[in-house]
């Protein structure tokens, strides 16, 4: 860091890559000082002219209102407050067409001035430095400062910044063309940028400020010079004149060698950027008390008589700006709010300023190149020569064209800072920022849609849930309870197989779930299979009571028989190999149709904790009634068959191992454990037959 | 009062597709007067059909696609496909083989993938190779330069072999190629390669006419000419850099590499720049926009393949020259380049 300020100290740049240098255009409007407007009949002040809420209004219609007079007042996270600009009667407080580029109407404070210009009463600090932080910040706040270099971001909130900054960057290039309203505000008010520039130190404590001015403004770097000669902790640093260096990452870049990570804020490099005139506005509100009421506007274009800058009241109409400068219309005439590669044209000139507004601009037809028609993309890579991101905007723009939305994505789209450095060289003239616009306002509904979407499939399906859980617990109540009651014997081996099983799906919830929703497929198959047939479990569960007292009866007349006995134990065993192999072919056709299933179920989501919980409460009964009928089955206490249906089971879970299956209801598993019975049943019969 | 709405930037370079189009069609002038002053005025009746061909075409295709036909015509960039064309062929091939190439160029490579921008291939090269493989003896019949010839040709000579087959007295091309020594001679590239496959070494090779001390006769100038034109473009920045310094770079190195490991049947370095289309490729074909890789990374790659595929073509393929087929077997991983070479963008790879 040392070295990296030494470099910085010798005036080193690190230039971005990319960049056009369009026609200047600048010193049409730096003839003559900043002048002053006459008081507008009307002033039009939006709520909001900044990047937040609306503050709370303060003020009603017919009321009587003083210059700097708060109309409304911080009210939820980020909003600040407005001001009066000046003196006189609020007329209406209505939606108004606002400085947007398609107008948006916003809630606005219609004030006609008195004409008398009373300033309310103002409390000046002369010494900022015997306050403490926050009364700091408050003042800022209150006095309605916010980001005057374009996006009109909240100036409190970066002046209280969390993160520790380490240089504060004033962002004096002013790289657009025509633009001369920051170049004349540090010509003539230098020494109360610097001042400004000392609070926001005072608020910040950088190691170093670094005010970056591009060397086509001579005269505002001598001034700037002169005013912080005595602040050795302020830089005054000369950049090359490229377009777009006054780029908040271009300059950070430019500056510091320092890259703002994407999708992160300066702050997160230790770097804060402040817009001279956002600082001028600070050195008012703090040195003198005033609230920010007012602005420099370049008024500029070949259709103006009289271009250069204005102080221009917020809330003043484009309409008596280009009047007061002299206005001849040009047949379908362009009139653009900023510069001409950023701003946006308006469509009608009664809209007020605000606080973000540095330009207007009135070309003739001549001055600026009428759009020509937009032919084919030849891949010529101008556009990507120019981009100061290192995109590939001729890419980006076949993307756009085929909505091709993930692709725009990879290619990062949203690293795009709209600069229009790409269509500017396109020999084409394809309008390629308007394509990212699109895509990127395209590429963010779509990604509302999803979250709404997800939400309502969330809420979907615990609805279903528990109308199941509803309709299983009606269900239970009419249950029959089993036919039988087994030996003290046969339950003891019940409990020992239902431990074993319940052991091994306890380890891992995933592969029970995994069993479950194997269980569920081969149920559904099943249930395909057997659509015809009514549900014949409670019969079925019948029939095995029928088949056990027979084998008990069996049991006993083998028992009678010592001879028979020998033989019995080859049967069973024989019988368990049987059983096993059928598991075993059982299991690999459960894999088979757990791939037919997943296809169906593989555009679902991923299961969540509770339903893989209920799947693996589901998949323990299921192997529960599993042991109990492979339990009854065997016949002289030889647990090989119960081995075999953990086996099964075992094999089942090894056979798939993928945990996105969802969970499934209930029913199905309710009807899935009807057969994993009715199965058990058939091995029982089979057992017992040979 | 009614204001005219726009999207930003409401400014504009001024550059056109069709001022670009001209400027690599004037950058070619150099190369052409080299080509014209050794090798005839052949290349200017060729150009002629193929431009008169080119646009014909073009302005059909747009008639049957019920496109304007002028817009798609002034941008030039047929145009410059029938200047490539026409300077890659012998010029005193017949009349149809320029014709039936610039006809494919434009029908067949460029509108039918959908016109300007949607074309995979460079028009002029597919047109070259589909030439090359179904005409083989007349796309290869160089004339040896003027100064070697039995019998110089006029120009009125040169019309009646393109359109008649031959010249006035009777001659036919192959006739005419016999030099003053009485032997047919080839392009050096061609002669170079025959030799080294009959077991001579370069330098008993170089004896022949055709070669002057350490070039083919005229083929450097064309070269040289080439070159010129292809630097004023990279000034002029209709072209970056890297595809040309890629390819030559490449092109450079194998030849060493083979010069030093063989010495006696590799030509060397110089030979493989200045001879057959390293130049003409180099500069005006391999940089095609449409069909070339568009990352800067990526021109380095594409141009370096093709500097390697036109050496190893030439010294070890059935081709003495292969700058067509480099080129096109280099447009079909366009999109494989592009898409692994994209630049890092800018807060991408950085620490959070």
């Amino acid at each position: 860091m040392e070295k990296l300020i030494a470099q910085i100290k010798q005036g080193k740049v690190w230039p971005f890559p990319g960049g056009i240098h369009p026609p200047g255009q600048k010193t049409i409007s730096t003839a003559q000082a900043i002048t002053r407007l006459p008081l507008p009949d009307k002033l039009v002040v939006p709520l909001k002219q900044h990047i937040g809420a609306n503050g709370k209004l303060l003020v009603e219609k017919g009321q009587q209102v003083l210059k700097g007079q708060a109309l409304t007042k911080p009210v939820a996270n980020w909003s600040v407050p407005i001001h009066a600009p000046t003196s006189g009667v609020i007329t209406d407080i209505c939606q108004m067409p606002s400085a947007h580029p398609s107008a948006l109407p916003e809630l606005s404070v219609i004030i006609e001035p008195d004409g008398q210009d009373n300033w309310c009463t103002l409390t000046p600090v002369p010494s900022p430095n015997l306050l403490s932080h926050d009364q700091l910040i408050d003042i800022i706040h209150d006095r309605g400062i916010a980001g005057m270099g374009g996006a009109g971001f909240p100036t409190y909130i970066k002046a209280d910044s969390r993160k520790a900054i380490e240089y504060l960057i004033v962002n004096a290039v002013e790289c657009e063309p025509y633009i001369t309203a920051d170049d004349m505000l540090m010509r003539e008010h230098a020494n109360g940028i610097v001042a400004g520039i000392e609070i926001m130190q005072q608020l910040l404590t950088p190691t170093l400020t670094i005010v970056g001015i591009e060397d086509n403004k001579p005269e505002a770097i001598a001034a700037m010079q002169a005013a912080a000669e005595h602040n050795d902790k302020i830089i005054i640093q000369t950049v090359p004149t490229i377009y777009p260096s006054g780029g908040e990452k271009q300059l950070i870049k430019l500056l510091t060698n320092k890259e703002v990570p994407s999708g992160g804020i300066p702050a997160d490099i230790g770097v804060l950027v402040q817009n001279v005139g956002t600082l001028f506005a600070v050195n008012q509100a703090v040195f003198e008390g005033k609230p920010l009421i007012e602005r420099v506007i370049t008024v500029t274009g070949n259709t103006i008589h009289k271009p250069g800058n204005v102080w221009a009241l917020l809330g003043t109409e484009i309409k008596h700006l280009l009047d007061c400068q002299g206005f001849s219309p040009v047949p379908q005439q362009r009139v653009v709010m900023g510069g001409p590669m950023m701003g946006f044209t308006l469509p009608t000139v009664r809209i007020g300023v605000v606080k973000t507004t540095n330009c207007i601009l009135a070309p003739d037809h001549n001055e600026l190149a009428e759009p020509g028609p937009e032919k084919a993309c030849i891949r010529c890579s101008a556009c990507a020569d120019a981009c100061p991101a290192s995109l590939l905007p001729q890419q980006l723009q076949w993307f756009a064209k085929s909505k091709e939305y993930d692709k725009l994505k990879e290619h990062n789209l949203f690293d795009c800072i709209e600069c229009g450095a790409c269509a500017y060289v396109c020999p084409s003239e394809i309008p390629l920022v308007q394509y990212y616009r699109v895509a990127k306002v395209e590429i963010k509904e779509q990604q509302a849609e999803q979250v709404k979407a997800e939400r309502a499939k969330e809420r979907f399906e615990l609805r279903k849930l528990r109308l199941e859980r509803e309709q299983e617990a009606r269900q239970n109540r009419h249950k029959r309870k089993p036919a039988t009651e087994k030996s003290a014997d046969e339950k003891q081996k019940i409990a020992d197989a239902l431990a074993r099983v319940k052991n091994k799906p306890a380890k891992d919830d995933d592969k029970s779930a995994v069993a479950a929703a194997i269980a569920r497929a081969k149920a559904k198959k099943q249930q395909q299979d057997t659509t015809l047939e009514p549900d014949n479990s409670e019969v079925a569960l019948e029939r095995a009571a029928r088949k056990e007292q027979a084998r008990k009866y069996k049991e006993q007349k083998a028992a009678s028989d010592d001879a028979p006995a020998q033989q019995d134990d080859k049967k069973s065993a024989v019988a368990a190999a049987i059983a096993r192999a059928k598991a075993k072919k059982a299991a690999q056709a459960a894999e088979l149709e757990n791939d037919n299933s997943e296809n169906e179920t593989a555009a679902s989501t991923p299961a969540d904790d509770k339903k893989a919980a209920v799947a693996a409460a589901i998949a323990r009964a299921k192997a529960k009634k599993a042991a109990q009928a492979e339990q009854a089955a065997s016949v002289a206490s030889d647990d090989s068959q119960s081995k075999s249906a953990s086996t099964a089971i075992n094999e089942t879970v090894n056979a798939e191992d993928k945990p996105e299956q969802t969970a499934q209801d209930k029913k199905k598993a309710a009807i899935a454990a009807a057969i994993a019975r009715a199965k058990a049943k058939k091995l029982q019969q089979e057992g017992s037959d040979k | 009062m009614k204001l005219t709405m726009a999207s930003s930037p409401h400014s504009h370079s001024h550059k056109s597709l069709s001022r670009l189009m001209l400027t690599v069609i004037l950058a070619c002038i150099p190369g052409l007067i080299a080509q014209l002053y050794f090798f005839g005025t052949g290349v200017i009746i060729q150009l002629v059909l193929a431009l008169l061909t080119v646009s014909i075409s073009e302005a059909i295709i747009m008639l049957i696609r019920k496109r304007p036909v002028w817009p798609a015509l002034s941008d030039g960039s047929a145009w410059l496909t029938a200047v490539l064309l026409a300077l890659s062929i012998p010029p005193l091939a017949p009349w149809w083989v320029i014709v039936i190439g610039s006809f494919f160029a434009i029908v067949i490579v460029k509108q039918l993938y959908g016109g300007l921008g949607f074309n995979l291939f460079n028009p002029a090269m597919a047109a070259y190779v589909l030439l090359l493989i179904s005409f083989p003896v007349q796309m290869t019949t160089w004339m040896p330069v003027n100064d070697l010839l039995a019998n110089p040709v006029s120009l009125a000579q040169q019309l009646s072999v393109i359109f008649n087959g031959f010249t006035s007295g009777g001659f036919s091309v192959d006739q005419l190629r016999v030099g003053v020594d009485g032997v047919t001679m080839a392009t050096p590239l061609d002669t170079i390669k025959t030799d080294i496959a009959h077991g001579l070494t370069v330098t008993e090779s170089m004896q022949a006419a055709i070669f002057n001390s350490w070039l083919g006769q005229g083929w450097g100038w064309v070269n040289l000419g080439f070159l010129i034109g292809g630097l004023y473009l990279i000034k002029a920045k209709v072209i970056n850099w890297h595809i040309p310094v890629g390819v030559i770079a490449s092109l450079t190195t194998c030849s060493a590499i083979g010069y030093i490991a063989a010495p006696g049947t590799e030509p060397g370095v110089v030979f493989h720049l200045f001879s057959g289309a390293t130049m003409l490729g180099a500069f005006f074909i391999a940089t095609d926009p449409v069909s070339a890789a568009t990352t800067n990374r990526g021109r380095l790659i594409y141009g370096a393949l093709i500097g390697l595929l036109v050496y190893l073509i030439r010294t070890f393929g059935g081709y003495p020259d292969a700058m067509a087929f480099a080129v096109l077997l280099l447009n079909m991983a366009v999109p494989l380049i592009d898409y692994y070479t994209q630049p890092r963008t800018y807060g991408h790879g950085v620490n959070k």
